[in-house]
């Protein structure tokens, strides 16, 4: 049995004081098993994406334990968490967060120049990430020459180019029509059923189903942990 | 992440905006050129000073006789109300003396082992020089010793110096400035040379023709005339005091004690103390140290008013920096969320500012360099080497010093706030 890659003990954040006291995430205790197709649901203001904040490690949880990995990542100082999302965390955001007038090969090599790759090795390898999404034809497109999909595929490629345990994914279909869904959704599950752990913060039922485990959140609180279809955990 | 990479996300974001990057650019820019063509105005200032005080010749020292006024109601108590003195509106000049033994005394290797040569000097007024039909009023008509010369740094283009022995056997010999020979044959004026000149009337053979030495200020150096002093005073000048006496120092680092022990002996030989002596003692070296500092002084004044507008110009860099890292917030929440560290932010950033005033700095200096080596009238400006590397380095400095805090301030962005920033 190895480590989880994601293992919340009572996790909350709070926001404010006195009465306006809000619990954004409220006492959440959360395992995630390598290899896993985790999709978070709910409504928006259910803590979500303060949830997907902290499991990113963009925030720190108010209280609670988090590690990442086997790392706790709340005793971190600022600089190895920039390490840990650097290596351990590949983000895909819904507006696709590329670097604007930039090729789609700097945008992917930028984390691995971060993580101070040697400048032939990155090329080979962010090379190797964008043929993985389909776009090593459009290596020297810059952001604004691609279409919705194909900057969602780049930001993707960008995520795994790292080679990281985890893609943490916020919403990643919500800026594109259905076809570029598909074909985003199809490459999330070609990733995870080649070994990497998925997690998902959707509201769309679609999205969700194509996860292992499914899970609901209702004010700050995981309310519903379910897995479906083929979904095992490995 | 390396510097290099560094450095092309800076250029990357300078030449993403290139007008505000340019209007920025042009506030360094015009602070360096403002440094450099100051600090220029002012070498020039000193630079031409300096070569008019040593035209005045090199080591040299000028003896001149005061002219004292002595109080007027004094004398005439003394002189009994004289009719003479009782027109002369309560005044009286006294002119001191200054004679050709004082001159032959400061030949002394052992009470003035640092004076050299020594010429004494007398200087008619009012000459006027005819040849064939043309005159010309000679502007300085000098009776001296063949070692005024060398002192005064005088050569002969064409005929030749009067000698010793031209000297005391009086001969009516006259060497013209170029000014003088050309007003008086024209051309080049050296056909004068051999032909007989009259000066107020009395005939002087023309041996020579002298070197120009060119204009300074309103006063023409080549307007000048001399000629044995012996035979000068025979014509021209009585017998009485010389005009000055020309003293020149064994060496530029003796000009000073030469000047004392010039000092000391015409004091003794006059009679007087210092404070009361009845000459002067005009040394080209210590006014040349005076003017040195003033005009030192005078640069560094005009130096720190463009120094002034660099500084506004760094402010532009800081306030635009700024602007860029409100406008890049969510590119720097992006950079953040895929493992930036802090120092690669700072990094970028910083870098982006000296890149910024670098440029700005080099084409400043660039302009700097062109104004302040161009000559406005007769007046040269002098590009000073030392202002070209202070404007240079004080332009990345700026680019450091004020790029620190707006890169700081990106670098200090929270991620997950940066991101959510529309």
């Amino acid at each position: 049995m190895t480590r989880p890659v994601i293992e919340l003990r009572a996790v909350s954040k709070v926001y404010g004081s006195g009465d306006t006291v809000v619990r954004a995430v409220d006492r959440v205790d959360l395992v995630v098993e390598r290899g896993d197709y985790v999709a978070v649901m709910g409504a928006s203001g259910s803590g979500k994406s303060t949830l997907m904040n902290i499991i990113g490690c963009l925030d720190a949880p108010t209280s609670g334990s988090y590690l990442l990995d086997g790392v706790d990542v709340r005793r971190l100082d600022d600089r190895r968490q920039a390490t840990i999302r650097n290596r351990k965390i590949g983000f895909i955001f819904q507006s696709f967060n590329l670097i604007p007038r930039t090729t789609a090969l700097s945008n992917v090599e930028l984390p691995l120049a971060y993580a101070g790759v040697r400048s032939a090795e990155r090329r080979q390898r962010a090379r190797a990430a964008l043929a993985r999404v389909g776009l090593a034809d459009r290596e020297h497109h810059k952001p604004s020459q691609l279409s919705g999909g194909q900057q969602q595929r780049v930001a993707i490629a960008r995520a795994i180019a790292t080679n990281p345990v985890l893609l943490l994914a916020d919403e990643p279909t919500g800026a594109l029509d259905s076809h570029s869904t598909d074909e985003v959704l199809a490459l999330f599950d070609a990733l995870n059923a080649s070994g990497r752990t998925v997690v998902v913060i959707t509201h769309e039922e679609d999205v969700a189903a194509h996860a292992h485990r499914v899970l609901r959140m209702l004010d700050g609180q995981v309310v519903a942990d379910e897995r479906t279809g083929a979904g095992t955990g490995r | 992440m390396n510097v290099r990479e560094s450095a092309v996300f800076a250029v990357r974001g300078v030449v993403a905006n290139k007008l505000r990057s340019g209007l920025t650019m042009s506030g360094i820019l015009i602070g360096v050129a403002a440094v450099i063509i100051l600090i220029s105005a002012g070498t020039g200032a000193n630079r031409s000073i300096t070569d008019q005080i040593t035209a005045l010749g090199a080591n040299t020292l000028t003896i001149t006789p005061n002219s004292t006024l002595a109080g007027g109601r004094n004398n005439q108590a003394r002189n009994g109300g004289s009719a003479a003195t009782a027109v002369n509106s309560g005044t009286e000049i006294r002119t001191s003396q200054l004679t050709i033994e004082d001159a032959e005394a400061l030949v002394d290797p052992v009470l003035a082992p640092d004076v050299g040569l020594v010429a004494p000097v007398v200087s008619p007024q009012a000459i006027t020089a005819t040849y064939s039909g043309a005159t010309h009023t000679v502007t300085t008509f000098t009776g001296t010793s063949p070692s005024y010369l060398t002192i005064n740094s005088n050569t002969v283009q064409a005929g030749v110096p009067f000698t010793d022995s031209d000297y005391l056997g009086r001969r009516r010999a006259a060497l013209l400035g170029p000014t003088v020979a050309k007003d008086l044959v024209g051309g080049d004026g050296f056909s004068i040379v051999g032909q007989t000149v009259q000066f107020n009337g009395v005939a002087f053979e023309v041996i020579g023709v002298l070197a120009g030495k060119g204009s300074q200020g309103p006063q023409d150096r080549d307007d000048v005339v001399i000629a044995p002093l012996t035979a000068v005073r025979d014509t021209l000048a009585s017998y009485g005091n010389l005009s000055s006496i020309a003293a020149q120092a064994t060496a530029s680092d003796r000009v000073n004690s030469a000047q004392d022990q010039i000092s000391a002996i015409l004091v003794a030989r006059h009679h007087v103390t210092p404070a009361t002596a009845d000459f002067t003692i005009f040394n080209p070296s210590s006014i040349l140290e005076t003017v040195n500092t003033v005009t030192g002084t005078f640069t560094l004044l005009l130096g720190a008013v463009a120094g002034i507008s660099l500084f506004v110009g760094g402010i532009g860099v800081m306030n635009i920096m700024l602007v860029t890292v409100t406008e890049r917030t969510r590119e720097i929440g992006i950079r953040k969320a895929i493992g930036a560290q802090r120092t690669d932010i700072v990094g970028q950033f910083l870098l982006e500012a000296v890149f910024l005033s670098v440029l700005g700095g080099s084409i400043g200096v660039v302009i700097g360099v062109l104004v302040g080596s161009a000559k406005i009238g007769t007046f040269q400006l002098v590009v000073a080497p030392y202002s070209i590397v202070l404007a240079f380095v004080v332009s990345v400095a700026i680019g450091l010093f004020f790029g620190w805090y707006p890169a700081n301030r990106a670098a200090s962005l929270r991620p997950i706030d940066a991101l959510r920033y529309e």
